[in-house]
């Protein structure tokens, strides 16, 4: 039994905003549901499968299945974090592969910058029955410093330099300066990054993502739709989703669940690393990029830095070109989750459709990578692999 | 220096009782499963490795190496997040106080120091072995 080749992804767009004060949640997930779907050329009486995670206003997919109006066979609240998007959509192949649904919508929204969270850097108040919540909310653990000790046990280990960790944000700046509708359209240089202010050692305010409303949505439907819509069909290959956490007290913050889903979805596409043109990866952090991009095997373990450096993520330019629409560091970053823009961007690659500064030629293979919640605790990790035919 | 920041207190839960009322008399002890014998991190009642209920409450050396690390500069009084892997074998989330934030290293020596909380038990930090 396998995803592959079982599910098309038809439909695909990205909120335009970045600072919605006008707007409530449950209204921008509507837009972009309507965007995804007039993107697809389907309409909201196609759809039988409705997919939301966190964001998503109200406990799981009821309130905005009764906002929408939608009559469902099939649905799934999974929530991964800011990875659940990814994972969804391999969901949505599976039910469809299943025969649950034949028109899975996957919807994202919030707005974080307009109701003023300044989510990175004060702790996260928890629900008091998770079981680690005594052991870790006296120490002040906010997304920001639990990401800074990956980086601190990473440089440890392997040498890693905050010179290479910059050039994730390089990179993505070379990229969103083609998008108008980035964030930080600026290029900026290592040096820039080194100089802005230190926020959790090793990482600067400008390793870190910006803080931004949006959202985005998927529609995912059966390759007999796919075939009889207009747009360049994609295809789902591959998928893998893992959790990895703090295994008892015994674990590794230099390693990522990227190590565990992405030798998944690899197996499952039938593909290597070496074959992919194009990589989403969650950027919330440029520590988050390097861990992936070794994890998935893009290089060897340790080698992160080196491989990052002096531009190899640039489009045109390296080997590996990731995030060619800003990504999370320059672009946006919608309801403080990156996974739902890691897929867009991938489909705009393979449809040939992204900036044509940044497009990839050939692209026919790309990989969409996330993780989710706090890589110095537990996360999740979610690989989606697609194909264009 | 600084030690001004209010650490919030911890929830105290069926589960960690005995470790809170240990901590209120300055011992710092952790659960060892009788059945693997193991020691974990953080304490719960089933045992991670082994799944036994057989769990003990030991008292730990209180000597700790530094696993990793950050400073957090981004905060009304910088305060230094770590992890450090205990002598007994697990590595627990913790503040590392009493201490020059720039002379940090990963692999330094550690010990325990339990530190007040607004209206909780105290919680276990680490200071520099002298």
């Amino acid at each position: 039994m396998t995803i592959r080749g079982k599910a098309y992804i038809a439909g695909a767009y990205e909120h335009p905003t970045r600072h919605a004060p006008d707007k409530t949640v449950a209204q921008l997930h509507a837009e972009v549901a309507l965007g995804a779907l007039a993107d697809a050329g389907l309409t909201r009486a196609d759809v039988d499968g409705y997919f939301c995670a966190g964001d998503a206003p109200g406990p799981g997919p009821a309130s905005m299945a009764d906002y929408l109006n939608l009559t469902l066979r099939h649905v799934d609240s999974t929530e991964l974090g800011g990875t659940s998007y990814i994972a969804l959509a391999a969901h949505a192949a599976a039910a469809i592969a299943l025969g649950k649904c034949n028109v899975a919508l996957i919807t994202l929204a919030g707005r974080p910058r307009s109701e003023g969270v300044a989510t990175g850097i004060t702790p996260r108040l928890r629900d008091p029955n998770q079981p680690e919540a005594a052991f870790e909310m006296p120490y002040g653990l906010t997304t920001a410093n639990g990401y800074a000790m990956c980086a601190m046990r990473h440089s440890h280990q392997y040498g890693t330099t905050p010179e290479q960790l910059a050039w994730i944000k390089v990179a993505a700046s070379h990229h969103a300066r083609h998008n108008p509708n980035a964030m930080l359209p600026d290029v900026v240089t290592v040096d820039d990054v080194l100089a802005s202010p230190l926020i959790a050692d090793p990482l600067h305010r400008l390793d870190c993502c910006v803080i931004s409303d949006g959202g985005g949505a998927l529609v995912v439907v059966r390759p007999e739709i796919a075939k009889t819509l207009r747009r360049p069909p994609v295809k789902i290959i591959g998928a893998g989703e893992t959790v990895k956490h703090l295994s008892g007290g015994s674990f590794d913050l230099t390693t990522s669940g990227a190590a565990r889903s992405g030798p998944a979805a690899f197996a499952e596409a039938g593909i290597a690393p070496a074959d992919i043109k194009y990589a989403s990866i969650y950027d919330s952090f440029t520590i988050t990029v390097l861990m992936q991009i070794e994890d998935l095997g893009f290089c060897e373990k340790g080698q992160g830095g080196a491989f990052v450096a002096d531009g190899n993520l640039i489009s045109g330019v390296g080997r590996l070109p990731f995030n060619t629409d800003g990504g999370g560091l320059c672009n946006n970053h919608p309801a403080n989750r990156g996974g739902m823009t890691k897929v867009i961007e991938a489909v705009r690659q393979l449809r040939g459709e992204a900036h044509p500064a940044v497009q990839v030629k050939t692209c026919d293979l790309a990989l969409a990578q996330g993780t989710g919640m706090q890589l110095g605790a537990r996360h999740c990790s979610a690989t989606l692999i697609m194909e264009r035919e | 220096m600084t030690m001004a920041r209010a650490i919030p207190s911890p929830i105290v839960t069926a589960e960690t009782q005995a470790f809170w009322d240990a901590a209120r008399v300055g011992r710092f002890v952790i659960p060892v499963c009788t059945t693997c014998g193991k020691a974990h991190w953080y304490p719960r009642a089933i045992c991670p490795f082994c799944d036994s209920d057989k769990i003990e409450w030991r008292a730990a050396s209180g000597k700790a190496a530094i696993y990793t690390f950050s400073v957090m500069r981004r905060a009304k009084e910088p305060y230094a997040i770590a992890c450090v892997t205990l002598a007994e074998g697990p590595t627990m989330m913790t503040n590392i106080v009493d201490c020059d934030f720039d002379a940090l290293a990963i692999g330094q020596q550690v010990v325990v120091k339990f530190v007040e909380t607004e209206n909780g038990p105290p919680v276990p930090m680490f200071r520099p072995a002298a």
